[in-house]
């Protein structure tokens, strides 16, 4: 028998699932190009290669499939992080992930003229890893171990780094920055379902990874010696959730550039609707990382009509205040 | 030997303990920086002896020295000293305050700020053929709004019954992020050259310095150089924490405020001259630190100095090493500011 309370997470998860597709939905008609959901439905059922169709088919879809991809990803990266590192601020963006992922991008594009999309990813996926192993590896310096303080700031240094080394880079080489410059701001728009393809074999087996991991890392967040207590390999998990964080926080920036905030906003925001059990916290965050992205992309298609903020400057302007907020609260208070 | 000399001006209204060895390092210091400062006049496209730079400076030298040294290299030179005690002394004060020795002007947002303003600059005074439309020269004021404004609002956001060092920094690096995606943003939004001119601006060189810019800045850094001086105590008290220096009769709130303002005078300062150079701030009080201790009275001129001189030498190295390529002397200081900070993060990893 389910307890009541399940049944309610239940049914909010559910409803939050419905909310994503409805916002998948209004991803696919709304936008420059006037269209409704008539016109969508037929563009998949009874295709005919009229302009709104194509838009549907080659810009629209593809966009709301990658918007609640990276979206779930991101979400799930800092719920993770948060835990591994009892930082409530933890986030790819804020622990300089989402940087030095973008740094090697850039590196790749400006001097060694890379441009398949496969190779962004593994790229990605090799700055992310690099950025993570440095930033941790600092952040655990010394008696006290890993400290919340230590790990933001040297997350916000390494962050600093890339970020002028990237800019170095693009003063150097112009024609990159033309290239690079709209990715760099995390965006959804133009991007195409080749590279969402590129890394969802990566990013999907993580995803589920995480959601089976999640009982372990609830025993994790107790405390290590506890967890060692209980007979957990903590070694492994910490190892295996690292990973998932690096794959998740990687995979989305090789397809949508660094975007921030998300990490930190959705994993306080499951947490006050589920309490403190990683088994709902994951698929929450999923579901509500995907329908926030989503959502700001919509959002980022109207403020400016006709053009279009990149949703990474979006969610930036949604994320701050509750930045600001947790910021304000504290480390260590729930 | 004491360590000290007492030096007490008019009867004993002002009082100063001068340790000896901030004195020699000093004067050590400054005596480098006076040798890079020739050298690097003497060096570029068209090499002149230190002798001859020095012949020049004292008004013998040829028209060709002339020219070089006192129109392209000159000024171009000075800023960078300038841009470097600025953000030096803005970073000694700042991790005094906040007491923690990883805080600096660019982590916590206030060269963001900088940054933004500029780009916003760019984008608003642009006529439809991308000419600029009101005088470049207003780029600096931009540039010292935007820093300032942003320094107090992580000042006020970060208030919460006074404000707390731990709460200034978060709050710093959630809005230094902020400011980064609108940088992005107001860039994208405008034509890629102008995107290219903001961009090296964003990564903070010396390029194209004049003497205008000179006559406007050395007046402000030396006023905000005695300010600072004066402010020596209030640091060192601040340095003891919040409760002791409350304690000890120091009106810690009301100091804190006027630090960060100061502090963010002197990055509005650098940034507004020379972009956001990176680091500088966090490096030299460090390296100030391990040279002379902790006492702001010696930390001050000291980091001032070493500031100066990270930055001297990384346009040195930014305008000889790749030539004819210029690269902005913000990619040297990050270059080696990183692996310092590293550094320091394993120095102080048990405290």
């Amino acid at each position: 028998m389910l307890s009541k309370s399940t049944k309610l997470k239940i049914t909010v998860l559910l409803l939050g699932f419905a909310i994503l597709l409805l916002l998948m939905c209004g991803s696919l008609i709304f936008g420059y190009a006037n269209t409704n959901l008539k016109i969508a439905y037929d563009a998949f059922t009874s295709f005919d290669g009229s302009n709104e169709h194509i838009i549907i088919h080659n810009v629209r879809l593809p966009r709301a499939l990658i918007g609640a991809v990276v979206g779930a990803s991101l979400a799930i990266a800092g719920a993770i992080m948060q835990a591994l590192t009892k930082n409530p601020l933890a986030s790819p963006s804020v622990f300089g992930i989402n940087a030095g992922a973008g740094f090697f991008i850039v590196v790749a594009v400006s001097l060694f003229y890379v441009d398949s999309l496969q190779a962004y990813t593994w790229i990605a996926f090799a700055g992310a890893a690099t950025t993570a192993f440095v930033v941790y590896f600092i952040g655990s310096f010394g008696r006290e171990g890993l400290t919340p303080m230590k790990l933001t700031l040297a997350g916000a240094a390494m962050a600093a780094l890339f970020s002028s080394l990237t800019q170095g880079l693009l003063v150097v080489n112009e024609s990159a920055l033309d290239q690079v410059l709209f990715w760099l701001a995390g965006s959804v728009q133009g991007r195409k379902m080749e590279s969402l393809l590129s890394v969802l074999p990566y990013v999907a087996p993580a995803i589920i990874l995480s959601m089976i991991l999640s009982q372990k890392i609830n025993v994790l967040t107790m405390g290590e010696d506890v967890a060692k207590g209980l007979g957990q390999r903590t070694g492994f998990v910490k190892l295996t959730a690292a990973l998932i964080v690096i794959v998740l926080g990687g995979g989305s920036v090789a397809v949508a550039g660094p975007i921030a905030f998300i990490g930190i906003v959705i994993p306080h925001f499951a947490r006050f609707l589920v309490g403190n059990d990683y088994r709902w916290i994951i698929p929450y965050c999923a579901v509500l990382g995907g329908a926030l992205l989503v959502f700001a992309d919509i959002l980022a298609r109207f403020i400016v009509m006709p053009e279009e903020v990149p949703v990474g400057v979006m969610t930036a302007l949604i994320g701050t205040p509750f930045f600001v907020y947790i910021a304000r609260r504290g480390f260590g208070q729930k | 030997m004491k360590k000290y000399f007492k030096l007490r001006i008019a009867s004993d209204k002002f009082s100063f303990l001068i340790d000896k060895k901030t004195v020699v390092t000093s004067a050590v210091l400054s005596a480098v920086v006076l040798a890079i400062f020739i050298i690097s006049t003497g060096v570029g496209e068209v090499i002149i002896s230190p002798l001859n730079v020095v012949k020049t400076l004292f008004g013998f030298g040829t028209e060709m020295d002339n020219l070089f040294i006192f129109s392209f290299r000159l000024p171009r030179i000075i800023i960078a000293l300038l841009v470097g005690i600025c953000l030096a002394v803005a970073g000694a004060i700042l991790q005094g305050l906040i007491r923690n020795p990883l805080a600096s002007p660019d982590i916590i947002g206030i060269t963001g700020g900088g940054s933004v303003a500029v780009v916003v600059f760019f984008m608003l005074f642009s006529n439809k053929n991308n000419a600029l439309t009101v005088s470049i020269e207003w780029i600096p004021v931009a540039a010292f709004l935007g820093a300032t404004i942003l320094g107090l609002l992580v000042y006020l956001l970060s208030w919460k019954n006074g404000s707390s060092s731990i709460r200034l920094v978060l709050i710093g690096i959630g809005l230094s992020m902020l400011t980064q995606s609108l940088t992005t943003l107001f860039m994208i939004k405008g034509p890629i050259y102008q995107a290219a001119q903001a961009n090296v601006w964003i990564t903070g060189t010396v390029y194209a310095a004049n003497w205008e810019q000179v006559r406007i800045m050395l007046p402000v850094v030396l006023i905000l150089l005695i300010i600072s001086m004066i402010s020596v105590r209030n640091v060192n008290i601040q340095e003891l924490g919040d409760e002791l220096a409350t304690g000890v009769g120091s009106a810690v709130q009301k100091n804190k405020l006027f630090l960060l303002i100061l502090s963010t005078a002197l990055t509005g300062c650098a940034v507004a001259f020379a972009g956001a150079i990176g680091f500088v701030g966090l490096m030299a009080p460090h390296i100030a630190r391990r040279l002379v201790g902790s006492s702001f009275g010696s930390l001050l001129p000291v980091s001032a100095l070493i500031g100066a001189l990270l930055v001297m030498v990384a346009d040195l190295i930014g305008r000889t090493l790749f030539s004819p390529l210029e690269v902005p002397a913000g990619v040297f200081t990050a270059a080696i500011g990183a692996p310092y900070f590293i550094y320091l993060l394993f120095k102080t990893r048990n405290s």
